[in-house]
């Protein structure tokens, strides 16, 4: 994009600001323009993210319960913290949230790289359909939960009878969210459904950032397309991919919604994944104490292991 | 500026090549699409045609499903529906005929609007607020901005969950409570460390010459960043904007848990659509696919920037 | 970039004007929060009349039964302003009262006359009191229901279903008196098929997220005699809760779930019961008596094709009481105004239409009418349940309670993990936990 003339802007700039306000204007100093141009997103930051976690770290020394405001609210010291870490129920918690995050990464990043190579042979209408590829991540993940429970019933849901279809399995002799070891496959399947998308764009960004002259160069030296993918494309596309990883991992990590509305975190306890269990403590047990340190512990957990990605994914793109 | 590099292979992939990668991915596109186009033709189906086992693919359309989002209904008695006035519409006609009365409209409109309210208020603020927060990032030496950086993208890293534990009981305390303005301030707060992040990207890229040009010519810091800087990050905020707007317009867990008959969006709203025994399928599909539809034309008509804005948010860190 | 705020100004002018224009209008009003089911339809009919007498105006806000906890006592505990009245489910009693969320009423039902031995003893006790069994009372009995059997009268009609069962265990088909006959019944109809049609024996609550798999569990769990707790000492569980009786009836339960329901119900409560049974799917239905009315009126289902039952018997008989009352919410900005209705609704005429419409009232003078079993085919069915009811606990710290059930009674029904034993073991510890944070246990 031109970058407009400068002499053209500036005449227009001096006519058009209204002169008190453009002397006033024109005497801030970068130091004060900084300042103002930060603190309101600090201010905001402070206010929403920065006091409550701090209360949050407050609360999860005390065993105050919101809906009895009026009781006494004593200093438990780290007890929460000692059951939330010895709590089997939370472990399950975490383990099926751990399933969920490694086999949803794992197939959307596959999925999810090799569309954006495919997209990236430019095929005719390449770019209507990859917009059509977009359409389930705009969907709202408690809306997609809600209604893939009615894909997934055995009687009344495509689901089975896609299945059946292909396989020859009758439809109702197997149920996907009613199951103990298909439920954890189910969602999975919908968070991949949703999500590749978001990893194909990203994919598609870091493929397409690769430049003309590397592909020539070795197109020169007469590499074969498989070599130019495994030592061209594949490493310089790999802080992309790791980037989507990244994104995905945080985001599914504090998995809620879709899966609440699909499963309610069963059968049993299968698919209760971490924000699952802190909801029923917090908001349906209303132990806010205990909840604050659960809380605790899972931001801790997700910041300290983006910590140690971000530092490798560093290390990857700076070699 | 690294442009988006063009073709990357001097030789382009071979028509066959081309085919075939374009056969599998309109494969994919189309099996994704099968669960969407059920959602949107449900919407469609009469009630029983919306539970009839097997699924039924052909059916008589019905508009049950979107008259049952927007009124509400009561049974009568046969001898009730018979005394009543005539009827007014299509939707009216469709409830006599079960001995059902509309009694008035649905909650779904209100629910509606507040997402637009809130989610479009959210996504301004959260732009206006990260370009400028981006621009002072970008441009000067702000102390400890690393790691001002870094705590504002770990803001991101609280499960939802987490975050409402003090923030419910902040806004019950402040009267924040089922308020717009509660729920505008908190998805902006979620949305301005990403926008803020993507921003200074696109900030980033923009050369300071510009700038210098402007400034040596007598342009003030601000008329600069107004007249030359803004212009060439309309591609960053545009992304930056469909991004927030997606995440504030989608939310659930924050609606659910802080809102109650004044500010509760659609997301919450659309699951607990029941007809007189199971989910009225029909409906939560109509509602489904009309609140689809102001992302989906948003997203369409602007998804040149969505792929650039990927790229640049990406690229830098 | 301005075509982009152009836009957006647009839509968020015209949202502003279009929230503007649905401003309140002038009169008064009140909202009435309750569950979103068959009777909150018939009360929005009969409260026509009381802003008919008092010109109040009525605003209903209702919540489907899966929400409807979650919902409301977030609202409850967030001091929300949107409900005046509140028809809250029975359990909530406890927290609500002692949270000071509920409005004491005994002095309003002296000033108004209104006498709580007009209303039967077990929905007075149920709904209105606490501590259980103290005249303090928090809200006005509204809703008397339990739950309640439906089955398909044509289907045990049929004589050649008549012979083949006679053939097969040497006795008439009929409706079932204790849970051996009704296990047998449902092994008959499971996957048989008729009309062309496969069919499945029973339909049984199996809900995870909010209460269902525990409303459905003790009906069967009370006839085979659990208890809560030591009759005589009060919150003892061990041996009590996982008495062998205990660990029988669950295992029963489970034996139910496997052998002779549909397929895909891991999660289904209150309304997947109506579908499956107004779909033909099941013979027999476990669901609350606040929906027969509905299911006696459906075309597909009703009229003579559909009989009902009360819970079947073991050793000992119970059912699991379900209603609600009737509170004043005390954040209400207009609570004389609710009081008013409160007011209304005791009163017998009104009463007497309540239960017409099909609400089931609980005052006496309505159930004890001589016409009163003759006015409905459940009607006989309903004041018998209403005689062997037990509630699960009512105490403040209701939810954990709830929840520990669910958790457990679902992992072992639907999940299979460990046996019953293990299961109600685990239960004792939950709720030993869980009094003993509230100071009720050492």
């Amino acid at each position: 994009m031109n970058a407009p003339d400068p002499h053209v802007l500036l005449d227009k700039a001096a006519r058009g600001t209204p002169e008190p306000l453009a002397r006033r204007v024109r005497g801030l100093s970068d130091r004060a323009i900084a300042w103002l141009f930060i603190a309101p997103t600090i201010v905001l930051l402070l206010a929403i993210n920065i006091f409550p976690l701090i209360w949050t770290i407050w609360l999860s020394f005390t065993n105050y319960r919101a809906n009895r405001p009026n009781a006494a609210v004593a200093n438990v010291g780290i007890d929460n913290y000692v059951s939330v870490l010895t709590d089997p129920d939370v472990w399950a918690a975490m383990q099926a949230t751990a399933h969920f995050l490694f086999w949803t990464i794992v197939l959307q990043t596959v999925l999810g790289f090799t569309l954006a190579y495919l997209i990236d042979r430019r095929f005719r209408g390449y770019g209507f359909w990859t917009t059509v590829i977009l359409i389930p991540m705009m969907l709202s993940p408690a809306v997609v939960g809600n209604f893939w429970a009615f894909l997934y019933q055995p009687q009344i849901g495509l689901f089975n009878y896609i299945v059946s279809f292909f396989t020859g399995i009758p439809p109702s002799s197997f149920e996907m969210i009613g199951s103990v070891n298909l439920a954890p496959w189910a969602i999975i399947i919908v968070d991949t459904w949703m999500w590749t998308p978001y990893v194909m764009l990203i994919c598609l960004a870091g493929l397409r950032s690769i430049p003309d002259y590397i592909y020539e160069a070795a197109e020169v030296d007469r590499a074969s397309r498989w070599r130019q993918f495994w030592s061209i494309t594949l490493p310089m596309a790999l802080p992309f991919i790791m980037l989507a990883v990244l994104f995905r991992g945080i985001e599914n990590f504090k998995m809620f919604d879709m899966v609440n509305l699909l499963t309610s975190g069963g059968p049993g306890s299968t698919t209760e994944v971490a924000s699952i269990t802190l909801k029923r403590e917090a908001f349906e047990k209303w132990r806010t104490g205990y909840s604050s340190a659960f809380a605790i512990v899972l931001f801790v957990t997700v910041f300290g292991l983006a910590n140690i990605y971000v530092k490798a994914l560093n290390r990857v793109k700076n070699r | 500026m690294t442009a988006i590099s063009q073709a990357h292979s001097v030789v382009a992939p071979s028509p066959l090549s081309q085919r075939i990668a374009g056969a599998i991915v309109i494969v994919y596109a189309l099996i994704t699409m099968v669960p969407l186009a059920w959602i949107f033709l449900t919407g469609f189906k009469s009630g029983p045609d919306s539970i009839a086992y097997p699924p039924k693919v052909l059916f008589t359309p019905s508009a049950e499903g979107y008259c049952n989002l927007f009124t509400t209904r009561s049974r009568q008695t046969p001898e009730y529906v018979a005394q009543m006035p005539p009827t007014s519409g299509v939707c009216d006609s469709l409830a006599r005929a079960t001995n059902m009365v509309v009694v008035g409209s649905s909650n779904y409109l209100p629910r509606f609007v507040n997402s637009l309210i809130i989610a479009f208020g959210s996504t301004a603020l959260s732009v206006v607020l990260g370009v400028t927060a981006a621009y002072a990032f970008s441009r000067f030496r702000v102390p400890a901005k690393d790691d001002l950086l870094f705590f504002i993208l770990s803001t991101r890293m609280m499960p939802p969950i987490a975050v409402a534990i003090p923030i419910y009981l902040m806004y019950r305390d402040v009267g924040l409570s089922d308020t717009r303005l509660g729920m505008i301030l908190l998805y902006t707060a979620v949305n301005v460390s990403l926008a803020v992040w993507l921003l200074k990207g696109f900030i980033d890229e923009i050369p300071r010459e510009y700038e210098e040009a402007a400034l040596v010519d007598g342009y003030t810091r601000l008329q600069a960043f107004f007249k030359v800087v803004l212009p060439q990050a309309t591609t960053g905020i545009v992304a930056t904007a469909i991004f927030c707007l997606i995440f504030a317009w989608n939310e659930y867990a924050f609606a659910v848990l802080l809102t109650s008959g004044e500010a509760q969006t659609a997301p919450p709203f659309i699951p607990i659509i029941i007809g007189e025994g199971g989910q009225d399928w029909p409906a939560v599909a109509a509602g489904s696919t009309v609140f689809l539809l102001p992302i989906l034309v948003f997203t369409v008509l602007l998804r040149k920037h969505l792929l650039r804005g990927i790229t640049f948010g990406a690229l830098r860190k | 970039m301005k075509k982009l705020i152009a836009a957006a100004s647009a839509i968020a002018i015209s949202a502003m004007l279009a929230f503007a224009s649905a401003a309140q209008a002038q009169t008064k009003t009140i909202t009435l929060c309750w569950a979103a089911w068959d009777p909150a339809n018939a009360l929005v009919e009969l409260s026509k009349d009381f802003t008919t007498k008092t010109g109040i105006q009525m605003k209903f806000e209702f919540v489907p039964w899966p929400n409807f906890a979650d919902r409301f006592l977030n609202e409850l505990n967030s001091k929300g302003k949107l409900c005046d009245l509140m028809i809250g489910d029975s359990q909530w009693i406890g927290g609500a009262a002692e949270n000071g969320q509920y409005v004491k009423l005994n002095e309003f039902f002296a000033k108004e006359g209104i006498k709580m031995s007009d209303f039967m003893p077990a929905t007075v006790t149920g709904y209105s009191e606490w501590p259980k069994n103290t005249p303090n009372y928090y809200a006005l009995p509204a809703m008397g229901d339990s739950v309640g059997w439906t089955y398909r009268k044509d289907w045990f009609n049929r004589p050649e279903i008549k012979n083949e069962f006679k053939a097969k265990y040497k006795r008439d088909l009929a409706p079932p008196k204790t849970w051996d006959e009704f296990k047998q019944v449902a092994e008959f109809f499971q996957n048989r098929t008729i009309d062309g049609k496969k069919v499945y024996g029973a339909y049984i609550f199996t809900e995870r997220g909010s209460e269902g798999i525990t409303m459905g569990v003790t009906n069967v769990l009370y006839p085979f005699g659990f208890k809560y707790q030591d009759p005589k000492k009060p919150y003892v569980m061990n041996g009590f809760v996982n008495s062998p009786d205990s660990v029988k009836g669950l295992e029963f339960y489970k034996a139910l779930y496997k052998c002779c329901t549909s397929p895909g119900l891991t999660n289904a409560y209150m309304q997947e019961g109506l579908d499956a049974f107004k779909s033909g799917q099941v013979a027999m239905m476990m669901n609350w008596f606040a929906f027969f009315p509905g299911l006696y009126k459906d075309p597909n289902v009703g009229g003579d094709k559909i009989g009902f039952f009360i819970n079947p018997s073991e050793k000992t008989k119970g059912v699991q009481l379900g209603g609600q009352g009737i509170s004043v919410v005390a954040s209400s900005p207009n609570r004389n105004e609710a009081l008013q209705y409160i007011k209304w609704f005791a009163t017998p005429d009104v009463q007497k239409k309540w239960w017409s419409l099909g609400g089931y009232s609980c005052l006496k003078s309505v159930l004890q009418d001589p016409g009163f079993v003759k006015s409905a085919p459940f009607a006989k069915e309903f004041l018998e349940s209403m005689d062997m009811v037990q509630d699960f606990w009512a105490d403040p710290s209701y939810a954990q309670l709830m929840l520990a059930m669910q958790k457990r009674i679902h992992d072992y029904v639907v999940a299979d993990k460990g046996t019953a034993k293990e299961a109600l073991d685990l239960l004792v510890t939950d709720w030993t936990k869980v009094f003993k944070e509230e100071g009720k246990m050492k």
